[in-house]
């Protein structure tokens, strides 16, 4: 199966996207990520005001069958939420890249080192079989 | 564990072929989904669905002693499992702790006994042990039997249309019948889903044949292929315990609320602990219970009084798909046990409140 991987995106390994504007970065789970969850029918999201560094573990996502925890790409405080998942967490599945974006967080430092878009396929390619 | 080391039923490679998701459960490497594990819960509670269960464990009895022997390894009155019925039994240690939960079948010149996947060595060697002076002959088949599910309200009409008599049988019957004229099987009404259905067990080199031709006949009435996802959240809704989650060699049958399927007036491995655990009353006991806070209970997660101490642990818990709320089970002291009694369940560091609440879940719509 081929997953969506847009180029304009950074890519984390915990398979995370983030989408950089000025020094507010948008966070979200990755197309593969949601295949692999499954249905997920809740989230847990950080209250905004929260900080986290980079590689952290900020909320969680539940399908049916199991709980995945989400790490920020990147280091920050959370400055918006999408409480529309609270209510319709099925955006996570089918707009990944859209809709179903996670929260926004105001970085704290420099925008790490992530991947792009071809070697985050790359990687994706290697832990699917 | 390698993936290498894994066993696979007949059915493995078709479904591959048809794009389900493998994983590894109790030392096989299974179908968790097909498309997902929501639309397949939901084709069960409303059509039907096709699980291949090929995994679970088959051991034959026959002899004189047959019955005799059966009556002192499990818990149930075998004598009361007429031919052409079947009843659940729990096998038991001299200790009164759970050494696997069986099903057990009445085929009138045999007995046939389905186990857990996870415990086929464990079980199978507990049996040879517990089997001399007696005139029985125990067969091992798991390795030539392969097992179907056809669960769901449409399961009857969708089995009339390949079997003979077999859709006419009563909740928890079985008996010999021919599938598309040429597959014979073993059809019994029994299942793991709350909702009325049947268990096929044939021969493992007629599995495809089988597995094929019901999805082909079911399609137009629903039927769809589902996989362990499903067939966990669909026997946790009605509150159907899972070994290893809500039954180990720790718990006992009194504390999992399974006293209805354990016979004190005959003798059996594990009375006498049973008997006097009945008599003195378990200090602690399975209770069903919904999330009061935001959070999703699981298996293994840690539970607390509202003060903060430790009483106990989560078995099996999950975002009930046919009730609409985080449920789960879990085992506390009896003070906790009673309906409405609250606790806290430890979800990611954090206590979450939850409240006792009547099992099971959802109310099974056997055809009795």
């Amino acid at each position: 199966m081929a997953f969506m991987t847009p180029a304009e995106l950074r890519y984390a390994t915990s398979h995370e996207w983030a989408r950089l504007d000025g020094d507010t970065a948008t966070i979200g789970i990755t197309d593969y990520a949601q295949d692999a969850l499954g249905d997920v029918v809740y989230v847990e999201l950080p209250d905004v005001g929260a900080t986290f560094v980079a590689a952290s573990v900020f909320g969680a996502v539940e399908s049916v069958k199991a709980a995945s925890d989400l790490y920020t790409p990147v280091g920050g405080e959370v400055v918006e939420v999408n409480g529309a998942l609270f209510d319709t967490p099925e955006l996570l599945n089918s707009d990944p890249y859209g809709t179903g974006w996670v929260v926004r967080v105001k970085l704290s430092g420099a925008m790490p080192e992530l991947l792009d878009a071809a070697a985050y396929e790359a990687l994706v390619e290697k832990v699917k079989h | 564990m390698a993936e290498e080391t894994l066993l696979r039923t007949p059915l493995y490679q078709r479904h591959i072929e048809m794009g389900a998701r493998m994983v590894g459960f109790g030392g096989w490497e299974m179908p968790v989904q097909y498309t997902g594990v929501l639309d397949e819960h939901h084709a069960v509670r409303g059509a039907a669905g096709l699980f291949d269960i090929s995994h679970m464990g088959e051991v034959e009895l026959r002899g004189p002693d047959a019955l005799a022997y059966l009556q002192q390894l499990l818990t149930a009155d075998i004598a009361a499992i007429a031919p052409g019925a079947a009843n659940y039994a729990l096998m038991c240690h001299e200790d009164g702790g759970v050494i696997d939960d069986t099903f057990v079948y009445n085929l009138g010149d045999h007995y046939l006994v389905v186990i857990n996947a996870a415990n086929i060595a464990k079980d199978v060697a507990w049996m040879h042990g517990r089997l001399a002076g007696y005139d029985a002959e125990l067969r091992h088949t798991s390795a030539d039997v392969a097992m179907l599910a056809l669960q769901g309200p449409a399961a009857e009409s969708i089995l009339r249309r390949v079997a003979g008599s077999s859709p006419d049988l009563p909740f928890h019957g079985v008996t010999r019948d021919m599938l598309f004229g040429e597959l014979p099987a073993v059809v019994a009404r029994t299942g793991y889903t709350g909702e009325d259905g049947f268990e096929l067990f044939v021969a493992s080199g007629d599995a495809l044949r089988l597995w094929d031709g019901l999805l082909a006949v079911g399609a137009d009435a629903g039927l769809k292929p589902c996989g362990l996802g499903a067939r966990d959240s669909l026997r946790f809704e009605p509150c159907l315990a899972l070994y290893g989650h809500e039954l180990d060699e720790q718990t006992n049958g009194y504390e999992a609320r399974l006293g209805w399927v354990i016979k004190l007036a005959k003798p059996f491995i594990g009375r006498d602990a049973l008997a006097a655990a009945k008599a003195a009353g378990v200090a602690r006991k399975l209770v069903g219970f919904e999330m009061v806070g935001r959070g999703v209970a699981r298996g293994e997660y840690a539970v607390q009084s509202v003060d903060g101490a430790p009483i106990g642990r989560v078995t099996s818990g999950m975002p009930a798909p046919s009730v609409g709320k985080n449920l789960g089970m879990a085992y506390v002291p009896l003070a906790y046990a009673a309906d409405g009694c609250e606790f806290d369940v430890i979800v990611r560091d954090k206590p979450v409140r939850a409240r006792v609440v009547k099992m099971p879940f959802y109310q099974p719509r056997y055809k009795k």
